[in-house]
């Protein structure tokens, strides 16, 4: 249990450095990380396709909006990608739950971090405490219960944008080109492999980024594709040298349109 | 066996009291005050490397005077506090006033408690987010909570800073106005040039977290 809000605080640290995450675990509030064993897992929403690729001095990373549940339609308007501080983002592709609670602590511990220690993380060492995320997630991983992330963001010391990738069991993996993530990923790469280009313009890269999606969603039941009708768009975050910005739906709705049209 | 001596509780507190004060009096001071977007926080500090103000929360900004490692101790405890509790309910739940308390009753506890009082005073500022005035708030060493408006000062020359700001502070003013404000308040309490400037706004203008630490030379000129 949580130490009541009032009263004095208590001023010794009860874990040493400046993790969040370790502070929720020393008091017990940290996310449950595993379900009791012989008992049948629940059916429940998962996310499906994102991805990131690097272009000229940044990165751009996209999500569809769908959540499904076995062959249903969960959710229509989920978001998978998210500001992870001010020069980094995540996108989530699994179980959408344990993803969005994994998502939350992740953006906690980062200005957790800069707060007490008065500088940002590394780029690298952003990555590397998503990695111990997500293998903190094993367990309910084994049960069926997966998540697995993309993360990028620009790194300002070799002033280029980074792409990671992860496997169930917290292994993390840098990306020369793009990364993606979920059940339409395959589908994605292999768009990506052909219409990747170095030295892409981020307008071109964020094109690309939408058009993956589409191709994506053509074939893989679980990626939701643009509806333009209902004006449901891909979400998308641009991150270069000045932060994370969002791409907003007026500036997607013509690349969406395009890629819908344009597909066979 | 030794018999300790008995010490009156009037002259204990007393003592104390004077302790902590001396304390407090030989470092340099800081001022919060309110303008037209946000709060500036201003502190005389030559150093560049360790810092008096921080940022705590999406709209909460902390200044400790006195000895480094108390009001980092306690600035520390803070960030957790509001941390865990943005975490575990919303981040509106987070508050200066909470906050505020939390520090008067950890401090206030210290003073009574402990042989040696904390040598710090306290400033925490919030801004609105719907207009309504910036609330700042002030603990001293043994604890007492103040609630202030429009400006506050800490420190050795709290008094003498609150004196120049009564006479120079006025509604509305501009970000560039508060620094000169603050700046002269610091000419006329301390009788001299500072020695270097640590400058953080609460903004409004910055998005979901407010605070920014900015380069006195670059609000000089622009």
């Amino acid at each position: 249990m949580i130490e009541k809000p009032l009263g004095p605080l208590p001023l010794d640290a009860p874990v040493p450095g400046s993790s969040f995450t370790d502070l929720l675990e020393s008091l017990g509030a940290a996310p449950v990380i595993s379900i009791p064993p012989g008992t049948t897992l629940p059916s429940v929403p998962e996310g499906t396709t994102v991805l990131a690729l690097r272009y000229e001095g940044g990165v751009v990373m996209a999500g569809d909006r769908r959540a499904t549940e076995g062959h249903l339609v969960a959710h229509r308007r989920i978001r998978k990608v998210f500001p992870a501080d001010r020069y980094s983002a995540v996108a989530i592709a699994g179980v959408a739950g344990l993803a969005m609670d994994m998502v939350k602590l992740f953006q906690v511990e980062l200005e957790h971090y800069e707060k007490i220690e008065g500088i940002r993380l590394s780029l690298e060492g952003k990555a590397s405490f998503l990695a111990r995320l997500v293998r903190g997630q094993l367990p309910m991983a084994m049960q069926g219960l997966v998540v697995v992330p993309v993360f990028a963001g620009y790194d300002d010391k070799e002033a280029r944008g980074r792409v990671y990738t992860y496997d169930v069991v917290g292994g993390r993996y840098e990306e020369t080109d793009f990364g993606s993530t979920g059940s339409g990923a395959r589908l994605a790469k292999s768009y990506l492999r052909t219409a990747y280009e170095d030295g892409m313009s981020g307008e071109d890269a964020t094109a690309t980024a939408i058009n993956a999606l589409v191709s994506a969603s053509t074939e893989d039941t679980a990626t939701g594709g643009p509806d333009l009708r209902r004006g449901i768009l891909p979400n998308v975050v641009r991150i270069d040298a000045l932060g994370v910005t969002e791409v907003t739906d007026e500036d997607i709705f013509p690349l969406a349109e395009a890629a819908v049209e344009n597909i066979k | 066996m030794t018999i300790p001596f008995y010490v009156a509780p009037e002259q204990l507190v007393r003592d104390k009291a004077e302790f902590a004060r001396k304390g407090i009096a030989r470092g340099r001071s800081i001022v919060a005050v309110d303008y037209a977007e946000g709060v500036l926080l201003l502190a005389e500090n030559p150093s560049t490397a360790l810092h008096k103000i921080s940022e705590v929360y999406d709209r909460i900004a902390f200044a400790g005077v006195g000895k480094y490692n108390e009001f980092e101790t306690l600035r520390k405890a803070g960030i957790r506090q509001a941390d865990l509790m943005g975490y575990l309910y919303s981040r509106d739940d987070v508050t200066a006033m909470g906050l505020a308390t939390a520090f008067a009753q950890t401090l206030g506890m210290i003073f009574t408690r402990d042989p040696k009082p904390f040598e710090v005073e306290i400033l925490l500022a919030e801004i609105s987010d719907d207009g309504a005035e910036h609330r700042l708030f002030r603990v001293t060493y043994d604890g007492t909570l103040y609630d202030e408006r429009k400006y506050v000062a800490i420190g050795g020359k709290a008094e003498q800073l609150v004196e120049a700001l009564a006479e120079l502070w006025s509604e509305g003013m501009t970000l560039e106005q508060a620094f000169t404000t603050g700046t002269e308040a610091f000419r006329r309490a301390e009788g001299r040039e500072s020695e270097g400037w640590e400058v953080a706004v609460l903004d409004g203008g910055n998005g979901r977290r407010t605070f920014r630490r900015l380069d006195p030379a670059e609000i000089g000129s622009g």
